[in-house]
């Protein structure tokens, strides 16, 4: 169990911090082990997350991709719903590249700004803190929550992968970089680190449902390439990538892929593994027992998964 | 430099209006192309298609099916010298191909936004399985794939029911307007 100084416990209260959350239509309606494991991680780290309410759809890849009017309007309102003075924390890297990138266009276009105004009748936020999940291990320091964190990982043998995630449109160019936080953290946390060519390589989005055998042929290479590399899991920090991954993938005996959330949330001591193991296609249970990276409540409670 | 028909306005100006981008500045360095991850599912490199719009060959930079296959991952965006937003181009040539109505290349991508945008339409939000069903229906192909979809149904990838906005008029009122 975790043990804190006095001082640490004072400092943790006072510490909290409080974001708007926008989680997504992946992860509210599929990524259920990955919201599960994202909620209990921010938990365990003092930071709480309140859902932004009645959020929209930000439009995906499809409302740009053929209607420019949607595709304007749907991330406006999400900026219009978020409360002033609260940093708006969006889960899904994809969403935060459309909502970001039209706030930043509407604070820059005062014709587009004043169309916001009519449309929603409030003022623009101009001081609004859009930020990614990633931003939270610039703002929490970890070890704070947690006792020898390099014990925690057992050395488990993780290839991480950011996708498209990483890559920006020339609009975002010059924002902050989260290059190797995954690498970063997860070493903290006593994983070994694999690298390989393809952690951000995109993993194919909607492809895999119009063109499969473009994401097919996309996601064995990726997961491929993680095997060749020594690489024991895949870790992903986008519910998109995670599902084309796992659905995409026609190798004989794939890797498991594991949430970033997911990690975060065993290195923290999080004990409700079983309610998110079985939504995983490609088991990871074996190799985490293997690894002794299972708690007994695990086993106590789950006869069978 | 190209020299483009004075007095008519070319498919590069219509799409530079649309997006802001400058066409002269493409060095067709190919580096966009190089780092395509879907570049074997199109007819045309990023940069070619950028050529064909510097050609003013409209007819084949709208039905070609690159426009279609680009997901915008931003991965040639990224690593531009001249910072050209490909993706945006892509959607610029996708707006314009559907209000030309010219032949669509890739006629299934087409049909999934549009599946997509329905949803949203309807719940304020995307519901994946009935994206996919419907999806399926109009395609006519209920056996391609099955075995994923079950997988999803069983691992519960596929919620049932829809999470839904509840403030249906402004919805309507973002798909109202123009």
């Amino acid at each position: 169990m975790k043990k804190f100084s006095k001082a640490n416990e004072n400092s943790r209260q006072s510490g909290r911090l409080t974001f708007s959350f926008f989680p997504g239509c992946s992860l509210k309606a599929s990524g259920h082990e990955n919201t599960m494991s994202l909620l209990k991680f921010c938990d365990s780290v003092n930071i709480e997350l309140k859902e932004l309410e009645d959020w929209n759809c930000c439009g995906s890849s499809s409302a740009h991709s053929v209607d420019q009017n949607v595709a304007k309007k749907l991330p406006m309102r999400n900026i219009s719903l978020a409360p002033k003075g609260i940093p708006l924390l969006i889960a899904c890297p994809s969403c935060l590249i459309r909502i970001k990138s039209m706030y930043l266009k509407i604070k820059k276009d005062k014709i587009l700004k004043q169309e916001y105004e009519n449309l929603w009748g409030l003022p623009f936020d101009e001081d609004l803190e859009i930020i990614p999940f990633f931003e939270i291990f610039n703002r929490i320091h970890l070890e704070d929550y947690i006792d020898h964190p390099k014990e925690k990982l057992k050395k488990l043998k993780v290839a991480p992968y950011y996708g498209c995630m990483l890559s920006m449109p020339p609009d975002l160019r010059f924002e902050k970089s989260y290059f190797g936080i995954m690498e970063q953290t997860l070493s903290k946390l006593g994983a070994d680190i694999i690298s390989f060519g393809y952690g951000a390589r995109c993993c194919g989005t909607y492809l895999s449902v119009a063109k499969p055998q473009i994401a097919q042929k996309v996601v064995n290479e990726i997961v491929l390439k993680a095997m060749e590399a020594g690489a024991e899991c895949l870790v992903t920090a986008c519910s998109m990538c995670h599902l084309n991954l796992e659905i995409r993938c026609s190798l004989e005996n794939p890797i498991p892929v594991l949430h970033f959330s997911e990690l975060l949330s065993m290195a923290l001591g999080a004990e409700d593994q079983k309610k998110w193991f079985p939504r995983h296609i490609v088991d990871p249970v074996p190799l985490l027992k293997k690894r002794g990276l299972l708690t007994q409540t695990f086993f106590a409670s789950n006869t069978k998964l | 430099m190209i020299n483009q028909d004075e007095g008519r306005q070319t498919l590069a100006d219509e799409i530079k209006a649309s997006s802001g981008i400058n066409f002269n500045a493409c060095l067709h360095c190919k580096t966009c192309a190089n780092g395509c991850p879907f570049l074997e599912g199109m007819d045309y490199a990023p940069n070619a298609v950028i050529r064909l719009i510097q050609f003013g060959m409209e007819e084949e930079a709208l039905k070609c099916s690159t426009i279609w296959v680009c997901v915008g991952c931003n991965t040639c965006s990224s690593c531009c010298p001249m910072a050209i937003d490909i993706p945006a181009v892509m959607d610029g040539l996708r707006h314009k191909a559907l209000e030309k109505g010219v032949k669509i290349a890739e006629p299934d991508v087409l049909n999934f936004h549009t599946e997509v945008l329905n949803t949203v339409k309807k719940y304020g939000r995307t519901h994946k399985l009935e994206i996919m069903m419907r999806y399926k229906l109009k395609k006519m192909d209920f056996f391609s794939d099955m075995g994923v979809g079950l997988k999803m149904l069983k691992k519960r990838k596929l919620d049932l029911t829809p999470s839904k906005v509840q403030d249906k008029k402004a919805i309507e009122k973002i798909f109202k307007g123009k």
